[in-house]
């Protein structure tokens, strides 16, 4: 059998439907394993399709621009020969068992279970007849919302309260004169945000370690290094990246995932490392930190950051991380905390690098510093586990030596 | 003698001993005072006796309509002192129930009246000594009397009120009602089954003025064909005595009658409590509360008639559970005053709840009005109570149930539907996607939800 069924593949847990936005083969085209079909926009970003089987791309059955949902038939491919009327015939319905179009990469951990937010659970919405329909004609999403009535059932003014909030939100373009607000409907992005973060948030009870670390050493050290000729330029970012996959080796409780009846520890580091976009943000995966140099860490993850904001990221690169940072360091930012991914156990929240006063043995001096906030899934993990992890990462970036050897 | 309690409560109606009976539950030691019978207006005077005469009224006129079921009766003997005998007793048996739940709750009730001599004590001047509450809170739930027109002296005889005309045995031949609100329309319907010739006279350009103007007209109608005297529009310049008993002077004509009764409303009782002295702030005769229902006096609560409008016993025993629970450190939800049902007991009956049609046009809502009358409904023809409608005011875009008025037979219990859809925010959709009994009266409801949406099945 030489008919290869192209399917829109579900390329993140979340993902419900998907929509073409371009097509890099045309029909006819002579098709190898591997090769990049389409391009795909998800709800969480742009991938491209790579082809399972290989043959000649007979018939493309979802053109540019139309959106369908995961498993549905797209394309076929098949030697020039092959009979492919009957499998046309049959194109109408969603396939039942879509196959998948990219295999999992080697280095992937064991497929990783949903998370325990339990969807069906969350997806219930306690709200009242009124709250519902004044959200559906308010595009209000309820699942955002905050009940105030009995049992924390939303009722119409919580739905009042989030439209007068949107009206409130700061729009890009500056508005007409007399025009007070207007809404912007959500990107596929935002809404895939908006859907997902209460999900991440209120069934993972998170608890917040923060240390300051002195980044004196680190920072003499970084400019140093790039200095060097050939090599390629380090961020602090990649300093972070390195000391927590070194330190996560370490202390594999916090490279762990809540599985409802077990805990997942894992044996290697893959890092996500948030990327924001004018639209919202993407988690990109640097796989097996614990095993790269950090120049090998600085380029990988450059170019995760720049294929991200292209919107070239492939399916996989976008899931199976076991510990995420996020750095809004470029902000001048003191001091904040992010949510768990779940099913990661933990995300590392890194402040900017500020100059401070310090205290020193000769008086007062001035002191380069940088504040980490660990946010840990107490389901998986306790203050005191945390902590530890978090002194190891501080005394990596302090002695930073330790992430050249 | 000094009492030290957690809760001090002045006054025993239905604000009063709900309000006692709440914090007894909630662990908190209660006294209660009373200078009267515990229950207070609505057990003693006011809602429960004029039922028991209404049904008196609404027995004799099934009895004069015997023959329309097939029935006939002769020697009728209709005597209204033993139905007010009747109604005494009921109320002296309500009145005792409130003391036994009041034991059982371990209440201590002191007679006489209360007086605030500061925010955490109160005096109670009994018949033969003074006795003080230390107490940690206090509510003030010393209800409503009735109001007067200016000049005008209520001697409960030749002119009275609804708390002498509740007990009087003795029926006038002819009787001048001030006022057409709900009091003066359950009189006039009591006393006109009993053959008085009544007149109502009402300032407002209709009776009961408050209610729907579908709701007036339909009761005005039920009450020219009984024969009662309805003059609306009118003002009242004096009322003397002379001619066969009193002597009403009005803007469109002078009337005479043996009995006038006066019922232009009530007053909050707050003479003597000590109010003034303490600085707790009272806004046009009506004391000031939050919706905690503390008053401008910390620690210090009013409920009930007291704290204003609507004067009704169902609104002040959700108050006294807000202040209950607030006194006991819980965070109540505050009293939904837009969703408290009224209700008027006269033949045919009138219940509402929400916003009249004409509010509900006149906040600029774009409205749909659904109305469904008994005549086709088959329980109420049934019944031989075909009078009224169910009519349903509800906003176009969301079916939000923005009001609903009922006018018919035990109107007052097929209100309650509407009463708890508008609290769970229900609309017209979930109205009529509920399935109704077959036959009730309450299919109207469902029916004229219907009609709002432009799907009535039997009209």
């Amino acid at each position: 059998m030489a008919v290869t069924k192209v399917v829109m593949p579900k390329l993140s847990e979340a993902m419900e439907s998907g929509k073409i936005i371009k097509w890099l083969k045309r029909e006819g085209d002579r098709i190898q394993g591997g090769d990049v079909l389409a391009e795909v926009e998800t709800d969480k970003a742009d991938v491209e399709m790579e082809a399972f089987g290989a043959g000649v791309l007979r018939k493309i059955l979802v053109h540019a621009g139309e959106k369908v949902p995961v498993g549905t038939l797209i394309g076929l491919i098949a030697e020039p020969g092959e009979d492919i009327a009957a499998w046309l015939a049959g194109a109408a319905a969603p396939a039942a068992a879509p196959q998948p179009v990219t295999p999992p990469p080697p280095s992937a951990p064991e497929p990783v279970a949903p998370a325990k937010v339990a969807p069906a659970e969350a997806a219930r919405v306690k709200a009242s007849p009124l709250a519902r329909k004044i959200a559906a004609q308010a595009g209000v999403d309820l699942r955002v919302l905050q009940g105030s009535g009995p049992g924390g059932r939303i009722v119409r003014r919580d739905v009042e309260g989030a439209r007068t909030g949107v009206a409130a939100a700061p729009t890009a373009a500056p508005a007409a004169p007399g025009v007070e607000f207007e809404d912007v409907p959500l990107s596929q992005m935002r809404g895939a945000i908006a859907k997902r973060m209460p999900l991440a948030k209120a069934p993972v009870p998170h608890f917040y370690v923060t240390s300051e670390i002195a980044m004196d050493r680190a920072w003499e050290l970084r400019e140093e290094l790039n200095l060097l000729e050939g090599q390629p330029k380090i961020s602090v970012n990649d300093l972070v990246v390195r000391a927590c996959a070194l330190a996560l080796l370490r202390h594999p409780g916090v490279n762990a995932a809540f599985q409802g009846e077990s805990i997942r520890v894992f044996h290697r580091v893959h890092v996500g490392i948030a990327v924001a976009l004018d639209e919202g943000l993407i988690t990109p995966v640097l796989r097996d930190c614990h095993a790269k140099s950090l120049a090998q860490i600085a380029v990988e993850s450059r170019d995760l950051a720049e294929r991200a904001r292209a919107r070239k990221l492939r399916a996989q690169e976008l899931s199976g991380a076991t510990f995420s940072i996020s750095n809004l360091g470029m902000y001048d930012v003191a001091e904040f905390s992010a949510i768990i991914n779940p099913p990661e156990g933990a995300i590392l929240a890194v402040a900017s690098v500020r100059r401070v006063p310090v205290v020193t043995d000769a008086g007062l001096g001035v002191g380069r510093r940088m504040a980490v906030t660990l946010s840990c899934d107490h389901r998986v993990m306790d203050g005191a586990m945390g902590a530890r992890f978090l002194q190891d990462v501080k005394r990596l970036l302090e002695e930073p030596l330790r992430l050249l050897v | 003698m000094t009492h030290p309690v957690d809760v001090a409560v002045i006054g025993t109606g239905p604000g009063g001993y709900v309000a006692a009976i709440r914090c007894a539950q909630l662990g908190l030691s209660v006294a209660a005072v009373e200078d009267d019978r515990p229950g207070g207006v609505c057990l003693n005077w006011g809602c429960i006796p004029t039922k028991a005469l209404l049904r008196s009224a609404e027995v004799l006129g099934l009895v004069h309509r015997a023959a329309d079921f097939g029935i006939r009766v002769s020697g009728v003997e209709a005597n209204y002192a033993e139905a007010v005998q009747r109604s005494r007793r009921i109320a002296d048996s309500r009145a005792k129930g409130v003391e036994f739940l009041f034991r059982k709750n371990k209440i201590t009730l002191f007679a006489g009246r209360g007086l605030l001599r500061a925010r955490d004590r109160v005096e109670v001047v009994g018949a033969s000594s003074t006795e003080t509450l230390e107490a940690k809170a206090v509510i003030l739930a010393t209800g409503s009397e009735p109001k007067a027109l200016p000049g005008v002296r209520i001697d409960e005889k030749l002119i009275v009120s609804s708390n002498g005309a509740v007990r009087n045995e003795q029926l006038p031949r002819s009787l001048v009602i001030i006022g057409a609100g709900a009091v003066g329309v359950e009189f006039a319907d009591v006393y006109a089954a009993y053959g008085v010739r009544v007149t109502l006279l009402e300032a407002l350009p209709r009776i009961l003025p408050i209610e729907d103007e579908d709701c007036s007209k339909e009761v005005a109608r039920a009450f020219r064909r009984r024969g009662i005297e309805m003059t609306t529009g009118a003002k009242v310049a004096s009322v003397t005595p002379g001619g066969p008993g009193v002597i009403v002077e009005t803007d469109h004509g002078r009337l005479e009658a043996e009995q006038v009764l006066m019922a232009v409303g009530r007053a909050a009782k707050l003479a003597g409590l000590g109010l003034e002295t303490l600085g707790v702030q009272v806004e046009r005769g009506f004391v000031r509360v939050s919706p905690r229902m503390e008053t401008s006096v910390k620690g210090v609560y009013a409920i009930g008639d007291v704290a204003g409008a609507p004067l009704l016993a169902h609104k002040a025993m959700a108050e006294a559970v807000v202040a209950a629970e607030a006194i006991a450190g819980r965070t109540p939800r505050a009293v939904d005053y837009a969703n408290v049902p009224s209700c008027t007991y006269c033949r045919p009956q009138v219940a509402s709840v929400g916003l009249t049609e004409a509010q509900a046009r006149a906040s600029g809502r774009d409205v749909t009005v659904g109305r469904f009358p008994f005549t086709a409904s088959g329980k109420a023809v049934a019944l031989g109570e075909p009078e009224g409608f169910v009519k349903v005011v509800a906003d176009k875009g969301t079916g939000e149930i923005l009001g609903a008025h009922v006018v018919g037979h035990e109107a007052t219990e097929v209100i309650h539907e509407f009463a708890v859809g508008r609290t769970l925010e229900a609309t017209l959709d979930e109205i009529v996607s509920t399935i109704h009994a077959h036959p009730t009266m309450s299919e109207a409801a469902l029916e004229a939800a219907l009609g709002a949406l432009g799907q009535a099945i039997h009209v």
